[in-house]
């Protein structure tokens, strides 16, 4: 097999870039923020150059790099993508740069630790999406718990240090369950294969043999790993607190990446490793799915902080998310992929947009706001924008998603209750109720609080941060199909992973 | 029984190690005695002294042989790869100690008394030596015995400090009072059996396999006393206080050294008396005299938990390092639970890392009393921004404690569970999974005071030397690349866990 060494250089820039900041000196804030921005940008440039390499036609892994590394237990460096990873990876890669951008001024103190934990963070996510093997991608899914750790916990709100703690207990706990059910895997591995291995595709094998009781811990193990990070209600109390306390950039990140890490994980590993558990176990986390849906709305309409609301609508927006996965059809796991793109740029520009203003003002309670809309058009206007495509507005990226979630539950046969549609389609008007109000609260009525008159506009830096993201908003409501087509053949993929065992079981 | 020259000198080509720290202990004696004015010579004579023992360890790792048999009967020691590991642990802990010993304030403060600290140090060494190799019940006693009478004097070493004394004091009511327990579990299996011999022993009971009560308790009195020197639950009441309050290169020598002779003991103890035999995937099949699994898996769950939630509430460094190192010992049960020779294996990589990651914590909380003088959390308080070097150092320690990847610790705990998992004790891994986790908010902790507390204006910067920067390399850089890269520690291990006669 031919080496590809693509991947190897997207995971090296950033720790490459990370190491070199801390060599520069800390007195030089300007030059580190420009650095940092450098780095960030090179690694987008190697992603874009795999994006225009990439086969769309061929639903494997593609740019396989493989190196041996711990020959004692069959471990190897190996990583690659397919289309499922490359679109967030291309995600990831696209939103550090502009965090990087929106922290500009926002974080004024020890510049070059955060430089270097962003940097680092984006490296442990690139690798979890880019790891083929178990155990490559367990080390990356933990180390890069350690900078999320210090980036809430230095530079966050009032509640950081209760708020990161969290954060790290939660997801330790579930990501150690991952481990058990791995090394359970790797040692079933050895006794049907005679080795013992943590290569990703060999499991893909061996995991549809796996009797149906052991199968289903297995499934639960990683299933509820995943379910922490996403997260699936009830598992969510962490979100709001780390949302709330991180910084703008951790909470874009939190928002835009790391929850996706565990959709991802339920796409990439409990679906094919499992596929006779994650059938039978469908039903339940669809109802999980669709209760988040309808609480994350509820809650997020009687929060007070504009923060609080937008950390709760993920809540929300993941379990639409999690009810396409499981509806195991391809118009509901492509819409579910494409949701996940889309939650991270609506949720990822409302973030920022909310950083922007509380930067300005260091409030982000709601009644402190009404009638910016005259005093700042633009900032307005783009608070507009963001609510809408987090909304669903047709026409803009969040309705694709959402709709196909919603045809593909209805349709499926796996869930085959039509009441999950209904339920959750409901998530969608209050998801218009939160927003929206929350928009006519802020932005039009009297203005109430003196201190709005002199609120400045957004700054050039700022318009240029959002720009982009709109760009891709815009884009994917018009024209989804430039997004859709990378992920089709891999979600046919697993699919059809999923039900093979499943028809010949049935025979 | 003929005791000719020869045999003699040859017998004792086989305890050389143990003969290089003989003659170390009258060298030390003898030149403190001598050149009084010129303390500093003494480190270089027990460095030079533990280089030439490891050489010879080095050597045992070829060997599996009994040494000093009595005609007609089975030696006194196993000199074997197994024995060769731990005592190379315990060479490397004595290495490092005596170069945090040339540093600690506290030490420094009774330096007329030097050459005391350093036989005693030696004594122990000894005592460790031999308990390793041991395979005898009274070497065992009295190896075990010269080992903790040396530690019960250093533990309480400077005198002017009353914690000091009150932690000897405290270890040496315990001790005594354990060692006690142990002698009395000697004397009935040596009524019941007739030979103080482990392999003797493990040829005289294969007959009559069946529970035997008395030689349930036997046993039974006998893990007491390892499991004082192990500090596993429910033999730890000494560890918070006698690590609490002794000097810190004690203090970490103890949680090192002291506790890998002990666990060199146990398995030596369970394998050799209890062992039927081993099948071709490594599993042990024990006498069915006293179910060893399930007694180890309570004691081991015991430990573990009641460290880690005890950790909790634990304000004082070395107190919550006490806590942790009887949580660790939990841990390192579970390989003894698992009653294969991938448990030993993964207890072999354990010690291997547990010796760098929790020595280098010790280290560190070291070079920040020598500077507070307290090793209390609040006044560790912002030193994140202060003095780098240390608090990363100590993060990073920290996180390989806590087994978070990429760092070694990780891989302590993946062969640990790897092991388990492999015994089907799935049950068992998930509790010691939930330890783990209680013991991420101890240890993220210490973090949280590091970096995240606003620091207080006067927060100290504290410089480290040269010799120091050398010292915490030495310990950080293993911890950080076995993390990534542990083929050498496991291929290593993989020689070690030969044990003579199995």
């Amino acid at each position: 097999m031919e080496n590809n060494y693509l991947i190897p250089y997207l995971l090296l820039a950033p720790f490459i870039g990370g190491v070199l900041v801390l060599f520069i000196n800390k007195n030089k804030e300007n030059l580190i923020r420009y650095f940092g921005l450098a780095v960030s940008l090179i690694v987008f440039i190697i992603s874009l150059i795999i994006y225009f390499d990439f086969d769309n036609a061929d639903g494997g892994f593609q740019f396989l790099y493989r190196f041996s590394w711990i020959e004692n237990l069959n471990i190897s460096f190996y990583v690659g993508v397919d289309g499922l990873s490359l679109l967030l990876v291309l995600l990831t890669t696209f939103l550090t740069p502009l965090t990087l951008l929106s922290s500009w001024s926002s974080i004024d103190k020890k510049v070059k630790e955060f430089t270097f934990f962003m940097l680092m963070l984006e490296l442990g996510m690139l690798g979890v999406f880019v790891s083929l093997d178990m155990f490559l991608f367990y080390i990356f899914w933990e180390a890069m718990l350690i900078p999320m750790y210090f980036i809430i916990g230095i530079w966050g709100g009032k509640q950081r240090i209760y708020a990161s703690i969290k954060f790290f207990i939660y997801t330790m706990f579930g990501s150690l369950l991952m481990l058990v059910a791995i090394i359970w895997l790797a040692v079933y591995a050895s006794s049907s294969l005679g080795y013992f291995t943590t290569d990703l595709v060999e499991l893909y094998k061996v995991g549809p043999t796996v009797p149906k009781t052991i199968q289903n811990y297995m499934f639960l193990a990683f299933a509820f790993s995943f379910a922490i990070k996403v997260p699936l209600f009830p598992l969510h109390t962490w979100l709001p607190d780390a949302h709330v306390e991180a910084p703008t950039a951790g909470s874009v990140i939190l928002a835009g990446v790391l929850l996706k890490m565990g959709t991802y994980g339920l796409l990439r590993f409990c679906l094919p490793l499992f596929p006779q558990s994650s059938i039978s176990f469908a039903p339940a986390i669809s109802v999980l799915a669709v209760i988040g849906i309808i609480y994350g709305a509820l809650v997020a309409m009687v929060q007070k902080d504009m923060k609080k609301l937008v950390a709760y609508s993920s809540v929300a927006h993941l379990g639409f998310v999690v009810l396409g996965i499981f509806a195991m059809n391809l118009e509901a796991v492509q819409g579910a992929v494409i949701q996940m793109i889309n939650h991270g740029l609506s949720t990822g520009a409302l973030f920022i947009l909310v950083g922007v203003i509380y930067e300005r003002t260091h409030t982000r309670e709601i009644s402190e706001y009404g009638g910016i809309a005259k005093i700042v058009p633009i900032y307005a206007f783009a608070l507009l924008f963001a609510s809408l495509s987090s909304v669903g507005l047709p026409g803009l990226n969040g309705f694709i998603g959402e709709f196909l979630i919603l045809l593909g539950s209805f349709k499926s046969t796996v869930l085959n209750n039509i009441w999950f549609t209904v339920f959750a389609a409901s998530g969608v008007i209050f998801a218009a109720v939160y927003l929206l109000w929350m928009y006519q609260r802020v932005a039009f009525g009297e203005v109430k609080n003196p201190m709005m008159n002199e609120l400045k506009d957004m700054t050039k830096r700022e318009m240029l941060v959002l720009l982009p993201i709109f760009v891709f908003i815009v884009w994917i409501g018009i024209y989804p199909s430039t997004f859709l087509k990378v992920s089709e053949k891999t979600v046919r993929n697993i699919l059809e992973q999923v039900e093979t065992p499943h028809k010949a079981e049935l025979k | 029984m003929e005791l000719s020259i020869n045999y003699i000198l040859n017998e004792l080509n086989f305890i050389k190690p143990e003969l290089v720290i003989s003659i170390s202990i009258v060298l030390i004696v003898f030149t403190d005695l001598i050149f009084d004015k010129r303390k500093q010579i003494l480190p270089v004579i027990s460095l030079i002294s533990l280089l030439i023992t490891g050489y010879f360890v080095i050597e045992q790792f070829g060997m599996n042989t009994f040494a000093i048999a009595p005609a007609g009967s089975k030696g006194m020691l196993a000199v074997d790869p197994f024995g060769a590991f731990f005592k190379m642990v315990v060479l490397f802990a004595s290495f490092i100690i005596i170069l945090f010993s040339i540093n600690s304030s506290e030490i420094k403060l009774s330096s007329d008394r030097h050459g005391e600290y350093y036989t005693l140090i030696f004594g122990m060494i000894l005592g460790m030596l031999f308990v390793i190799s041991a395979a005898d019940l009274i070497l065992i006693y009295i190896s075990l015995e010269l080992l903790s009478l040396s530690s019960y004097v250093l533990a309480g070493f400077t005198k002017q400090s009353l914690r000091n004394s009150e932690a000897s004091l405290k270890y040496l009511i315990y001790g005594g009072v354990s060692s006690g327990i142990m002698l009395f579990g000697i004397s009935i299996i040596y009524g019941i059996t007739g030979s103080t011999n482990l392999y003797e022993i493990n040829s005289l009971i294969q007959a009559p396999q069946l529970p035997n009560i008395t030689f349930i308790l036997a046993s039974i009195l006998i893990f007491t006393g390892i499991g004082f020197k192990i500090s596993a639950a429910p033999f730890h009441f000494w560890t918070p206080d006698v690590y609490e309050g002794a000097p810190i290169p004690i203090t970490a020598y103890l949680s090192i050294a002291s506790k890998a002779a002990g666990f060199a003991l146990l398995i030596r103890f369970v394998k050799v008396t209890f062992i039927q035999s081993i099948n071709t995937e490594g599993y042990w099949q024990l006498l069915n005299i006293i179910d060893w699994k399930t007694f180890v898996v309570l004691i081991s769950i015991l430990s573990m938990t009641l460290g880690n939630f005890a950790a909790l509430w634990q304000n004082n460094l070395k107190r919550l390092l006490a806590y942790s190192s009887i949580a660790h010992a939990g841990y390192l049960l579970l390989g003894l639970a698992v009653l294969s020779n991938q448990g030993l294996l993964a207890i072999i990589i354990y010690f291997a890392i547990y010796a760098f990651m929790n020595l280098g914590a010790f280290l560190i909380v070291m070079l920040i009393a020598n500077k507070t003088g307290s090793e209390d959390m609040d006044d560790y308080n912002g030193l994140g921004f202060t003095s780098p070097l240390l608090s990363v150092s100590l993060a990073i320690f920290f996180i390989s404690l806590t087994g978070l990847p990429p760092t070694a610790g990780f891989i302590a705990k993946l062969y640990l569970f790897i092991a388990l998992i492999d015994a089907e004790m799935i049950t068992v891994a998930v509790i010691a999974l939930l330890n783990t986790v209680v013991s991420l908010y101890y240890y993220v902790r210490v973090l949280k005071h590091l970096y995240l507390v606003k620091a207080e204006p006067d927060t100290p910067i504290i410089g480290v030397s040269a010799l120091n920067t050398v010292l915490i390399l030495m310990l950080l850089i293993p911890t950080l690349v076995f993390g990534i890269y542990f083929t050498p520690i496991v291929d290593f291990a993989k020689v070690s866990v030969s044990l003579l006669g199995f």
